[in-house]
Order: structure tokens, then C-alpha cells, then sequence
């Protein structure tokens, strides 16, 4: 560990606290809060209670340092947390109290832990002495987050403060990031102690980084220079790594077709001649079937996951595999690779750039393109310029392209409004994707998109949710109201659990059971909260209201009622083999 | 792919809650744990988990990956019965009368290189080392004459390959 350098802390602190900051007397709750203002937050979402008003209090003694952002509910919070650091590539902060408030944010933490998002969590806990004890509001949170958390502790002593917080906000974002969880008992909160800051940049233990193997890059180079029909398959790695302008520069020079992950997607623009749109489920017809005809796949950043590989026993087995990732432990976790090149991908990706030949491949380039035009004329025409009854979510995602011109983050929840929306949002700037993606986390869009617009305010933020999710975590209206945080909120409506229906369409002979809703009035609702809403039920309409909501300077909300019993395609159905696609 | 026993070496910072972390990591792939050994090491505050497990290879791998990938754990290995020196301590208490009235108990512990821990004027207890079988024949000899108490520890393992941890430990710090 290395004590804090001065420019590092004037960012965020005046220069002339540095003399106090030596060695201060303070209690533990000041010291969490003065830990945070040292690693650089001046933001954090959370909700108060009796094991952490402690630190709540010296939260309103630093009003002016760091924001404090009161959401409706312990899950909006992390949530929340988790939208403002995708889209800021910062570490998100989000603060509970002990039992009920630290279990209200375990859907959130293990949300960012599957989809890599780095989270600081602080919850109180009981008095120490109390520990075991089975006290009012006491869990065992350590215990209860283990498994979804990259690194947690509990502190008991206010001495440990500063070294555990330096360590966690080292620890979230460093290598592949994550999550880390500090429980705090509420004695460790009031007891005073000298309190000194050091950063933490190292672990003996842990070694977020790997070295890159030369050997590798240069066998990968190999197999990519003399492949004919390659093809990559990209992740929110190179997001991630910021890797973005060297995966461009790499996959332009080798002219390699390539397709992304859903939490992929942004890293190239969606426009790109060489973006062949999404791999999986309901990804893109073009990359699906061809990953079951390129002779080598190159994959980067992503990890296989099995909504991405349908039946692994089929999967791309003609193929030589590559595999760019920072984590070796997935290596060969799901797919066997042939090259594993291990590390950071902004450093391997610019090591084998000039180990690469400038390419092309015309002929394999237009299976791409002649399959695309399939799925073109099969599904996308019908979705995006439809002429039957009943509103599209594939042109509610269209006129908010037209009129954000491509510029805005796209916030969605989870079922067919995410995949809707994500297979026909128009991207061109990285980290414009906030979804729930390895968890599935209904009710993740709402409180996600209050983060990600707070992460990036200059950008447009549309939030897209389907009527069920939004019922899941509505509550956050009420921080919107507070915040004022201008969202653009669309509710498509289709009265339905959509994507649990539609599988019930397709596997269970229609028994709609437990997907049909009832819906409130959602203008009211909204109304209640003070923001500006309108309801959709005509196509004629549409246009007109997606102008208003994105011109408005505020939040706005806006009910898109769409057809009741739409349905997803293309569609890998669950195990299947993903050459197998289907078109209908 | 077949299922061998292995025996998981784990390098480990000694911190409160690992236990948990690194049995959560056997659990959520449902692999049985045969036996866990924790102790200190040669090396000033480091544990060293010894778990032994009956699994295939392929499994194995993906295991130490995950475990790897946890921030306090230094590195883990794993080995198979050849690769490792390795046994097990079982402790029997038996009604000291018996040691007079039945001269083959004397025999049977002679023979099967076991030790005498104590002895009272109610219960003895001898302690046997040695592989799992070995301490399983002592059982079932002993067992007609009747045991009071038994029980037996997990694996130790050392293993005949070096495992350079100080090595690791220093090149993490540079």
C-alpha cells in the first residue's frame, strides 16, 4: 500500500485539509465518509436506518462534498448504484441499513456481480457486542452475501476503516470488476480513533491483472491471419478494459465480421460495416447460424454464457477457438478454446494489432450480409415499419432513434422490452447500454436509469420497461420527483408478462398461467408524483410523443400501449443449437 | 470424464470468513466435500485449506479457477494420491477393562501401528495415523470388543512437488 499522493487527493479535497487529514480525530462514521471523499465519490444512493444513522449523520455534516441520493426502496439504491457506474466508469456507492436494508439490496449486488459491475455496498450492522445475538434488525449479511459478492468484510473496529474502504474501492474496480459489500457495526461507527488515508493498489493475494503470454498473442495472430472464414464475438470486456478504439482498429484491419453480447453492444456503433448485431437467443440471425460455419472464433471480453451458446455440445465446434479475457477462470469454463489469451484486453488487443495482416473477406463478409437480409425481410421490416394493428416495440425503438439520433444511453428492464429494444436501438457511443443482463432482474430499469443519467447528465437517458418490471420497483418515481432527474421513462404496455408468455405460447400449448395483468392507471400514478406524462394507444400518434418526451427538459413519461400478444424473433429456444434459429 | 479422489491445496490469507467463501465455491457446483483439513503453514499468516473431493479432472479445473479467483486466496493446486504424501489421524476411546480381559486388543494395536494416547482407570484411547482404510480396518477390528468414541481428522497432504508460495507471495509485491 502507498500513502496517498497529493494530486491524486486534491481532485477531490481542497489542498488545505491535507494537514488535518495526516492524522484526525474522528469518530467511525466521519471516517466512512471521509474515506469516500478520498477515493474521489461525490455521489451515493442509499436509504437511512437505526445500524447506519451514524453515518448518515456525518453525511448531512458533508452535504457539500458528497450527495447523497435518498431512493424509495434499499433495491433502487443499488440499482441505482449499479446505472451510474455503467455508464460513468466509476464505482458505484450504495449505502443500507443492517437486516432488511442490507437483504433489500442482495438482488442488486448480485446483479453487478454476474454482469462485472464495480460497487462499493456499505450497510450498518448491530453493536458488536450484539453480534450472534439475534438483535433487532441483525443479519448476517456477510455470510448472506458471500457467494455474490467479489469481496466483502465486516468491520468492527473503527480503526480498520480507512485501510477496508481503501481495500474494497480497490477491489471493485480493479481487473474484472465487482462488487464488495462493508458491513459496519454501529459501536465501530461512534468509537474515535486517528483517522490517516492511504490508498490501496495492491494485495498480495490478489493479482487483478494477469501478465499477457507473448507466445499466445502471437499463436492467436496466427490463427486470425491465416482463418478464412473468422468471426468475433464481443463483450462488455472491451467496455470494460476501454478497449473500444483497439478492437475497432483490430477487427478493421483483419476484416472480421463480428456480432456482440447484450452487455456488449455500444462498444462498436451499431452502424459499423462490420457489426452483424447481437449473438444468443434473440440475438441476430446472421451471427447465430454463422458461428456454426467460421473457422475460427475469436472471442473478446465476453464469457460464453449459455443464453450466447445454446447447446454447448453443438456450438461453433467447427471452429478453432481464441479467447481474450482478463479472467482465467473463464477459460474453458463453458467452451474449450484452442488459444486463451489471457489479460487485459486494451494491452492484448494493441500486443497483436501489428502481428496482424490487413485482410479481407468479401466472399464471407456477404453471407452476413445475405442473411441479414433475410432476417431483414422476415422479421426487422415487419417490426420496425409494421402495417398491421397494434403498436411495435420495434418502432416505439425506432422513433426514438430518429429522434435521439442514435446519441442517448438506452436503459431497459428484462423480457421482450429489453430485447426488443436492444436489438433495435441504434448505438453510437460506448456505455449507452444499461441492462440487467446475466441476473435477468425485472425491475433493474427504473432505478437504473435515475444512476446512469446522474453518471452521464449530458447524455439523453430513455429508460424502456415493460408494464410488468415497472411495477416492480415504481417506488423510484418518487426519487425522480425528489432528484428531478430528467428521464425519459417508456412504458410499453402490453398487459402481459410478455416474455413468460410468449414461451407459453410456444411450449405450453397457450395456458397463459400467471402472466396476465391488470394494470392501473400509470398516467395518474405518474401524474402523482408531479411528472409530465401522456399515454399512446395509436400508431399516428407515436411520433408526435416520442418528439415531445425527448424535447422536454424534465422528466417525462410516457405509456406506449403495444400489442398484447407479440412475440420475440428470431429465438434459439432453450438448449437448442444456435445454427438452428428460429425465424418464426 | 472420470471421477478420481483429488486432494485441493488452497494458499490463503488467514482471514475470518474464507471458510465460507471456499465451501460455497464446492456447493454451488453440488461436489461433495470427503474431507477439510485448515491450518497454519510454514508461512507466517497463511492458512492452508486441504479438501479432498471425488471428481472428474475437467471439474476439478474449473474449481481452481474459481477459487483462484476469490482476493485471499494466494493459489490452490490440486493433486492426485500419487502426487501427494498424505494420511489421516483417527483417535479410538475403549473401556480400559477390556485391555485386560481381551489380550487380543493388545495384539490388534501392536499390529496395526497405533498408539496409546492415555490410559484411566475407565477408558483408554489409542490414536492411529495413516491412510483412510488402514484406519478403517483398526474400526472394524476394534468394533466387536466395542467403541466408545471414535473419530477420525481430514487428510493431511504435503505434496512431493515444491509449491513456491513465498515465491508468489514476493512476486505479487514487486
Amino acid at each position: 500500500m502507498e500513502t496517498i499522493t497529493k494530486s491524486a487527493l486534491s481532485k477531490s479535497e481542497p489542498k488545505k485539509k491535507m494537514k488535518e487529514k495526516k492524522s484526525t480525530k474522528m469518530i467511525g462514521a466521519k471516517a466512512v465518509v471521509e474515506s469516500l471523499i478520498a477515493e474521489g465519490v461525490d455521489l451515493v444512493y442509499g436509504y437511512p436506518g437505526g445500524a447506519i444513522m451514524p453515518v448518515y449523520d456525518e453525511f448531512y455534516k458533508s452535504q457539500k462534498e458528497i450527495h447523497h441520493v435518498l431512493t424509495r426502496h434499499e433495491q433502487g439504491a443499488v440499482h441505482a448504484a449499479q446505472g451510474y457506474a455503467r455508464t460513468s466508469g466509476r464505482v458505484g456507492v450504495a449505502i443500507a441499513t443492517s437486516g432488511p436494508g442490507a437483504t433489500n439490496i442482495i438482488t442488486g449486488i448480485a446483479d453487478a456481480q454476474i454482469d462485472s459491475t464495480p460497487l462499493v455496498c456499505i450497510t450498518g450492522q448491530v453493536g458488536s457486542n450484539l453480534l450472534g445475538s439475534d438483535a433487532f434488525q441483525e443479519t448476517d449479511i456477510v455470510s448472506i452475501s458471500t457467494p455474490v459478492t467479489k469481496w466483502n468484510y465486516q468491520i468492527t473496529k473503527a480503526a480498520d476503516i480507512p485501510t477496508v474502504m481503501a481495500k474494497a474501492f480497490y477491489i471493485a474496480k480493479s481487473g474484472r470488476p465487482g462488487p464488495v459489500l462493508i458491513d459496519i457495526t454501529k459501536d465501530a461507527q461512534f468509537e474515535e480513533f486517528d483517522f490517516v488515508y492511504k490508498k490501496c493498489n495492491e494485495i498480495r493475494s490478489y493479482h487483478p491483472v494477469p501478465e499477457v503470454d507473448n507466445k499466445k498473442v502471437k499463436a492467436a495472430a496466427e490463427l486470425i491471419n491465416t482463418a478464412k472464414k473468422p468471426f468475433v464475438v464481443f463483450g462488455q470486456g472491451v467496455i470494460l478494459g476501454q478497449a473500444e478504439a483497439e478492437f475497432k482498429e483490430f477487427i478493421e484491419k483483419a476484416d472480421i465480421p463480428s456480432a456482440s453480447t447484450l452487455l456488449g453492444l455500444s462498444a462498436l456503433p451499431t452502424q459499423h460495416k462490420l457489426n452483424f448485431g447481437m449473438v444468443g437467443m434473440h440475438g441476430n440471425y446472421a451471427p447465430n447460424v454463422l458461428t456454426n460455419d467460421c473457422d475460427v472464433l475469436i472471442s473478446i471480453g465476453m464469457r460464453f454464457d449459455d443464453r450466447v451458446t445454446g447447446n454447448l455440445k453443438t456450438y461453433a465446434k467447427q471452429a478453432k477457438i481464441i479467447h481474450f479475457d482478463i479472467d482465467p477462470a473463464e477459460i474453458d469454463k463453458n467452451v474449450k478454446t484452442d488459444v486463451a489469451v489471457i489479460g487485459d484486453v486494451k494491452e492484448t488487443l494493441a500486443e497483436i494489432l501489428p502481428l496482424i495482416n490487413k485482410n479481407q473477406h468479401p466472399e464471407w463478409y456477404q453471407n452476413f450480409k445475405d442473411l441479414y437480409k433475410i432476417e431483414f425481410d422476415e422479421i426487422i421490416d415487419k417490426q420496425i415499419n409494421p402495417t398491421k394493428e397494434g403498436i411495435t416495440n420495434g418502432e416505439v425503438m425506432k422513433a426514438i432513434n430518429n429522434e435521439t439520433n442514435g446519441e442517448a444511453i438506452i436503459v431497459s428492464d428484462v423480457g421482450q422490452n429489453q430485447m426488443f429494444t436492444n436489438r433495435y436501438a441504434d448505438f453510437k457511443h460506448s456505455k449507452s447500454v444499461v441492462t440487467s443482463g446475466g441476473l435477468g432482474t425485472m425491475g433493474f430499469c427504473l432505478p437504473a436509469s435515475i444512476g446512469a443519467k446522474m453518471g452521464a447528465p449530458k447524455r439523453e437517458v430513455v429508460a424502456v420497461i415493460g408494464d410488468g418490471g415497472f411495477q416492480m420497483t415504481i417506488q423510484e418515481l418518487g426519487t425522480i420527483m425528489q432528484t428531478k432527474v430528467p428521464v425519459k421513462i417508456v412504458v410499453v404496455n402490453n398487459e402481459f408478462l410478455g416474455m413468460v408468455r410468449q414461451w407459453q405460447e410456444m411450449f405450453f400449448d397457450r395456458r397463459y398461467a400467471e402472466t396476465i395483468m391488470t394494470n392501473p392507471n400509470f398516467v395518474k400514478i405518474v401524474e402523482g408524483y408531479g411528472i409530465k406524462s401522456k399515454r399512446v394507444t395509436k400508431r399516428e400518434d407515436l411520433k408526435e410523443a416520442i418528439t415531445e418526451m425527448i424535447a422536454s427538459k424534465e422528466s417525462y413519461f410516457l405509456e406506449v400501449v403495444v400489442e398484447k400478444e407479440g412475440n420475440v424473433f428470431p429465438m434459439i429456444p432453450t438448449g437448442a443449437t444456435v445454427s438452428d434459429i428460429l425465424l418464426k | 470424464m472420470k471421477k478420481t479422489l483429488y486432494t485441493v491445496s488452497i494458499y490463503t490469507e488467514n482471514n475470518i470468513g474464507l471458510l465460507n467463501r471456499i465451501s460455497s465455491i464446492f456447493l454451488k457446483r453440488h461436489i461433495n466435500i470427503e474431507s477439510l483439513t485448515v491450518s497454519n503453514t510454514e508461512i507466517e499468516n497463511v492458512s492452508r485449506f486441504i479438501i479432498v473431493s471425488y471428481i472428474t479432472e475437467e471439474e476439478v479445473r474449473k474449481v481452481i479457477g474459481q477459487l483462484e479467483k476469490q482476493v485471499e486466496v494466494i493459489k490452490a493446486y490440486y493433486h492426485t494420491n500419487e502426487e501427494s504424501i498424505y494420511v489421516q489421524t483417527a483417535l479410538f476411546k475403549i473401556k480400559s477393562k477390556l485391555l485386560f480381559e481381551e489380550r487380543q486388543i493388545q495384539n490388534i494395536i501392536k499390529k496395526s501401528n497405533s498408539q496409546i494416547v492415555t490410559v484411566s482407570p475407565e477408558f483408554f484411547v489409542i490414536q492411529k495415523s495413516g491412510r483412510k482404510e488402514e484406519i478403517e480396518d483398526l474400526y472394524q477390528e476394534l468394533l466387536p470388543y466395542g467403541i466408545m468414541q471414535f473419530v477420525r481428522s481430514g487428510r493431511l497432504s504435503v505434496t512431493k512437488d515444491e509449491m513456491k508460495i513465498s515465491e508468489i507471495l514476493q512476486k505479487q509485491l514487486n
